[in-house]
């Protein structure tokens, strides 16, 4: 890391840049082309027929080439392809668990935390028995009553994720709410839903985003874990666990098929970690 | 010390209680009807009717509750469907060869993670610093069943360095059968001095016990480097450092004892959820453990060994929490006034 001295000296963007961490830079600037090309997929697809239902039986399984950058799948389809429009897939469960788990909890969080008293202990208790069940556990069984579909994963991992952001959120707002402008709002007669939202929430939020860019990893695997074992996504959706899954007996023959898929699924939560890392080392110096 | 234990305690128990009602919520949700899982698709309306009896399955829900809670504490699990056993019984078999496995991870882990952890802080910035951060980094977002299938590919299917699957090579229970006494088939073999076995089942850990050590290696790396850095900035290490003590010294031999209490609290918060990351993988090796079992249960829409799985690794968390919650009481008086 180098001297804060240099970075207040001159704040271009390009000596802010140098006060970052190089790994989370990394973390970022890769994270940015899994978005792009998740954005991009459509277009920048070799094949984009091949991201659905398309079938070509007579290129099944073709190595590595100029055509197939890297290769073709079991009824042929082009799997780079397939990869990127899987970064869609995982990329939409990502933001869809984090955003219904941010709110839900974030919502829950600042209530306790204000409130204190029994609904602290009633809301605390019950993120405590939510988060016995490791997120896998619970994701798992709820997947298994449920219909596996995409809509499925993100439900049942949103249902296990929201409890770790009620516990922050908690805890940040129940010393938000010590301080002194919160006493002199509600001096003033500022009934308490509008202290919560005016000014409790606002000086909560930040390490509550920052944890959210930290388990966007973890969402993207836990993800990829259910499609693995045929509990999510399902043909012809293109999905990086389900086409891990789909491949895995031709893994000695035919190594492309999941070695690309895998590769993707552990850039995306690496740079989703990396960032989040970064960020939290510079939120809290 | 007594009133912390007793409001700690209180909390473990309210905690299992919700545990077990979730537990019993999610398992009613089940679309498909047990009693057809279980009389099997040609059964008759009479026998329908009776499985439905069996099961309590007309009873309205809150007396289903209760008969669930009091058989639960009576020791009645259910009956699995598809083993047709007490799930009592096959999470008693199960259960040990996952610990085998989960517990040797957590050992490589341990093995592996500390002294990274070590040589990252005392290079900080540098070189070994940069690679150790990089690779826990890189451990923490590996899909498991994806680094099993590349492992067993490469060094099991392809070099042939390590068996593919199983816990051991079953011929060995004709030439030198094993004696059980914890179920733990690694730890039977050692006190039995039954060799064959004991190497075979060591051969068979490797791979898919490296798998499941990837996450908790590089978050005990990380961890260990952090509360290094820290510890090495506080007071005691300036003095060390003015006595003349060199800084691998410095952090060594006084660093690390301080900087190792929140490592080891974390393994047993790590280890319910390596024991399902270990699903995955036992999946992948054919392991004989829970996960195994679980992914049987699954695909026979097996509600009760489902709803046994969950409880038990659910219940496993809290006990693991409770411990080290208590511990961490003993060691520092201020944990106790939270």
């Amino acid at each position: 890391m180098t001297a804060p001295a240099l970075t207040t000296f001159r704040r271009t963007p390009l000596r802010h840049l140098a006060g970052v961490d190089r790994l989370a830079v990394a973390g970022g600037v890769l994270l940015g082309i899994v978005v792009l090309a998740a954005l991009l997929a459509p277009w920048i697809a070799p094949y984009p027929d091949d991201g659905g239902s398309a079938t070509h039986p007579l290129e099944a399984l073709l190595p590595p080439s100029g055509a197939h950058w890297f290769g073709t799948d079991q009824v042929g389809r082009d799997v780079l392809s397939r990869v990127l429009f899987g970064a869609r897939t995982s990329l939409l469960i990502a933001v869809a668990v984090l955003a219904i788990s941010g709110v839900a909890g974030v919502g829950l969080g600042v209530v306790a935390g204000y409130a204190g008293g029994w609904a602290r202990d009633v809301i605390m208790r019950v993120t405590d028995i939510f988060l016995a069940f490791p997120a896998l556990l619970l994701s798992l069984a709820l997947a298994v009553v449920l219909q596996p579909s995409v809509t499925t994963v993100i439900v049942a991992i949103a249902v296990t994720w929201w409890p770790w952001y009620a516990r922050l959120t908690a805890s940040v707002a129940a010393s938000v709410a010590t301080r002194g402008f919160v006493d002199s709002a509600r001096c003033l007669g500022v009934p308490a839903p509008l202290i919560v939202l005016r000014h409790v929430l606002p000086n909560s939020l930040t390490p509550v985003l920052v944890q959210l860019s930290l388990d966007g990893g973890g969402v993207i695997l836990t993800a990829a874990a259910l499609s693995y074992l045929g509990l999510g996504a399902h043909e012809p959706t293109s999905e990086w666990g389900l086409m891990v899954q789909q491949g895995q007996s031709l893994f000695t023959t035919d190594w492309w098929v999941v070695t690309f898929p895998g590769l993707a699924i552990l850039v995306t939560a690496f740079s989703f970690n990396v960032l989040g890392e970064g960020l939290r080392a510079r939120l809290s110096r | 010390m007594p009133r912390y234990l007793i409001r700690r305690l209180g909390q473990a128990v309210l905690v299992v209680a919700g545990v077990i009602v979730l537990t019993f919520a999610i398992m009613r949700l089940v679309p498909g009807d047990p009693a057809v899982a279980y009389a099997g698709p040609k059964a008759t309306a009479a026998e329908l009717a009776d499985a439905r009896r069996r099961f309590g399955l007309d009873d309205p829900l809150p007396v289903q509750l209760w008969n669930y809670v009091r058989d639960l504490l009576g020791g009645d699990w259910g009956t699995s469907l598809h083993t047709r056993q007490p799930v009592r019984d096959d999470l008693f078999q199960a259960f040990p060869a996952s610990l085998e496995l989960v517990g040797a991870a957590l050992i490589i882990a341990l093995v592996a993670g500390i002294p990274l952890g070590i040589a990252a802080a005392r290079y900080k910035g540098r070189l070994p610093d940069l690679s150790v951060r990089l690779s826990s980094m890189l451990a923490v977002s590996v899909p498991v069943f994806w680094l099993a299938l590349a492992l067993q590919t490469v060094f099991a299917s392809g070099l042939g360095w390590f068996p593919v699957a199983g816990e051991y090579d079953a011929s060995l229970d004709r030439t030198s059968p094993l004696h059980l006494y914890t179920n733990i088939t690694a730890v039977d073999a050692l006190i039995t001095g039954n060799w064959p076995i004991l190497t075979s089942t060591l051969a068979h850990l490797v791979l898919p016990a490296l798998v499941i050590a990837a996450y908790p290696a590089g978050v005990v790396a990380q961890m260990t480097r952090a509360a290094l850095i820290e510890e090495s900035s506080r007071d005691h290490a300036r003095l060390e450092r003015a006595l003349g003590f060199g800084e691998t010294a410095v952090l060594t031999r006084f660093a690390l004892r301080p900087a190792l209490n929140p490592v080891l609290s974390l393994i047993a918060l790590v280890f319910a959820y390596s024991i399902v990351n270990g699903f995955l993988v036992e999946a992948v090796f054919n392991w004989p453990g829970l996960g195994r079992y679980a992914a049987d249960s699954i695909r026979s829409l097996d509600t009760p060994a489902i709803a046994g799985v969950t409880l038990l690794v659910a219940v496993l968390y809290v006990v693991a929490n409770l411990a080290v919650d208590l511990l961490q009481g003993v060691v520092d008086p201020r944990v106790r006034a939270r």
